[in-house]
């Protein structure tokens, strides 16, 4: 006879085995497209190189080394990879301006339109959006088709009378920041859209009403209040930033890399995978910090104001 | 006594005229306030009586500054504000929703009109102390709004918009969203608060009771109009129109002859022959056929053969613990309800189905202007 204790311990297990198979899914998809790439990336990096590209499979450090330090060619000291971190300074200073300036255009473009009727909403986020059905490579040469040297903005200001040599755009910080600027403006309205959609106007009367002027308003009761959309927006549009690799590879042109481009370069022309997947990680690193670092601070100022 | 002094009071807001037409397309065009005039005077507690979608919040958003007049224009101690944005006028506002900043503290939000306006830190601090102390909050200053009761974000909202001192204190329907026993507390307390500060406050309610127990006068809105001023007493006592007359409390309707007017009092000839003497609205001349109202509480219920206004049979008797009221089927058609407040000892003596008289109190009835 089974007791009763027996019966709910059968039943519990029955209950345990169920729920790893319900899970079975998700965990094969995390496995197979998460950990799986990832492990292998870890793993490539600390292997050697081989020639024709691929790898050799012997334990080396000389990928993560090459991250950071160059071999001086003539007295074979390591020096600091001077062009790898410039790279990474780049990478990092060209997101974090255009993540402010995707907030800067983004915030009064969501703001318009959480503040238009509720039938009209849905228009325009449906055209912010039309910019998404086209392939990102032909958005991109439509820029530079703009900012070229006899492209349609020099040619107009020539015309105008404005100036009488063409402004050098291409191939400049200025255009890998303009292209990613318009890519990624999408991704920065439409998480604030939905924080300012869901914002009580009547706070923002009862604040007028508080003798604030609209400057005051909108940094003691708006901004507060938006904030994680602030937060999600710029996450959504930093990350992808700092990998950014077809919109500096056709407006920065060969000089103005990125990261992207040069884990790139390594895995092709370069030939050398353990220090491509060794960026891939730097890369990783950096991302994972500097999120970690912006949320809490975002956070803790959050708290602070009430 | 007050009573007297406030009507010799100047006048804090003055309503001149005042339209509101909300624009769209033609069918959507909304007139929230046709040609609007009302005086409110320093230190009242003046209320804006009427159902939803009367326009008496519109006119609060109006002196406010959150809405502007199509026409008309509205004076804060004889100057015109029309020009001013709500942040510019020295007028406050106790929302419905009570729209408490949720990022900020309870002391941060009743500092915050004071921060705006440029006061010092300390002295914020100390205004911040006494307001809190005013609608005894103190031990509540650094929760945060989401953290405290229905009723204690009311007194937030309230100590928020008293704390800069304004010169009118708008409270927009700022009880509806409490219950009863709640309410009824905040209606002393809200009357305190008027009586210590010294402000004058605006209060929009649909609440006929709210309206009666707390304001010095009350305008009655409907459709856009004010329909009568006066104080809670002559609101309902003298009912200026039917509309009034049916929106505050219950009442009886009674088809009439005019037979002789006076300066304020006409004689009407009631069906089944009584003539009452009657109260008159502000200016009006009636002649033919008026309308009288009588309150159920002016009316008294007698056996029949006594002297009495009106005759019929006693159709029902519904007991409401503090008083009761007696149905009369009029013997010339129609229903007349008569309260009778009860007392140990006087348990009705009649039954229902007798024959029975009403006898009108002296000044009972009142003729309506439609």
């Amino acid at each position: 006879m089974a007791t009763a204790r027996e019966i709910a311990e059968a039943a519990e297990r029955r209950d345990i085995r169920q729920r790893w198979l319900l899970s079975a899914p998700a965990l094969v998809v995390i496995f197979f497209a998460g950990i799986g790439p990832l492990a292998i990336m870890v793993v490539y990096s600390f292997l050697e190189k081989s020639g024709y590209g691929g790898v050799v499979w012997k334990f080396s450090t000389a990928g993560w080394e090459s991250v950071f330090f160059q071999r001086d060619i003539f007295d074979d000291t390591l020096q600091f990879a001077d062009a790898h971190l410039s790279i990474f300074w780049r990478s990092v200073k060209l997101s974090v301006i255009t993540t402010f300036l995707t907030l800067i255009f983004g915030f009064p473009t969501a703001f318009f339109i959480a503040t238009r009727p509720e039938r009209t909403r849905d228009l325009w986020l449906f055209l912010i959006t039309i910019p998404f059905w086209t392939n990102l490579l032909i958005r991109t040469f439509a820029i530079q088709e703009v900012i070229r040297n006899e492209g349609i903005a020099n040619t107009v200001l020539i015309k105008l009378g404005i100036i009488s040599q063409p402004i050098q755009m291409m191939f400049t910080d200025f255009a890998i920041m303009l292209g990613m600027t318009y890519v990624f403006l999408p991704l920065m309205v439409l998480p604030l859209y939905a924080s300012l959609e869901k914002l009580d106007f009547r706070l923002v009367e009862a604040g007028y009403d508080l003798y604030a002027n609209r400057f005051q308003v909108l940094r003691r009761i708006i901004i507060p209040l938006v904030k994680p959309g602030i937060i999600a927006g710029s996450i959504l549009v930093f990350i992808p930033c700092l990998g950014a690799y077809v919109t500096p590879r056709v407006l920065g042109g060969g000089k103005n890399l990125m990261i992207g481009n040069l884990i790139e370069l390594q895995f092709g022309q370069g030939r050398n995978w353990p220090l491509g997947a060794a960026l891939s990680i730097t890369l990783l690193i950096i991302v994972v910090a500097a999120l970690l670092v912006y949320v809490r601070q975002a956070s803790k100022s959050g708290q602070r104001h009430g | 006594m007050p009573e007297v002094d406030k009507a010799d009071r100047r006048p804090a807001i003055e309503a001149k005229n005042v339209s509101k037409v909300f624009q769209g397309a033609a069918q959507d065009r909304v007139t929230a306030l046709d040609a609007v005039s009302v005086t409110i005077r320093e230190n009242e507690f003046f209320t804006l009586l009427g159902p939803s979608g009367c326009g008496k919040t519109t006119l609060l958003r109006l002196i406010a500054g959150f809405d502007f007049p199509t026409e008309g224009e509205i004076l804060l101690y004889g100057e015109d504000i029309a020009p001013l944005p709500p942040h510019k006028r020295p007028v406050n506002t106790v929302f419905q929703s009570y729209a408490l900043f949720p990022h900020m503290t309870v002391g941060q939000n009743i500092g915050f009109g004071l921060e705006m306006l440029g006061k010092s830190k300390a002295e914020t601090a100390a205004r911040v102390d006494q307001m809190l102390k005013l609608v005894q909050m103190q031990e509540l200053k650094n929760r945060r709004t989401s953290q405290i009761s229905g009723g204690q974000q009311q007194r937030v909202a309230l100590a928020r918009a008293l704390a800069p001192h304004p010169k009118v204190l708008l409270l927009d329907e700022p009880l509806s969203a409490l219950d009863y026993k709640l309410r009824k507390e905040m209606q002393i307390e809200l009357k305190r608060l008027q009586h210590e500060t010294g402000i004058t406050f605006i209060f929009v309610t649909q609440d006929q009771e709210e309206a009666l127990t707390m304001s010095d006068r009350i305008a009655v809105m409907s459709r856009g109009k004010i329909l009568q001023i006066g104080s809670p007493r002559e609101i309902y006592d003298r009912p200026a129109e039917r509309f009034v007359a049916n929106f505050i409390g219950e009442t009886n309707f009674l088809e009439g002859d005019t037979v002789s007017t006076q300066a304020d009092r006409a004689m009407v000839r009631l069906p089944g022959g009584a003539t009452v003497d009657a109260g008159l609205p502000q200016g009006l001349k009636p002649s033919g056929k008026v309308t009288v109202v009588v309150r159920p509480e002016h009316a008294d219920i007698v056996k029949a053969g006594q002297p009495a206004t009106l005759a019929g049979a006693l159709s029902n008797i519904v007991y409401f613990g503090t008083d009761t009221h007696f149905h009369v089927a009029l013997d010339t058609g129609g229903e007349f309800i008569v309260r009778h407040q009860n007392s140990r000892g006087n348990e009705s003596a009649f039954a229902v189905g007798e024959k029975v008289g009403i006898a009108f109190e002296p000044d009972a009835a009142q003729v309506l202007r439609d």
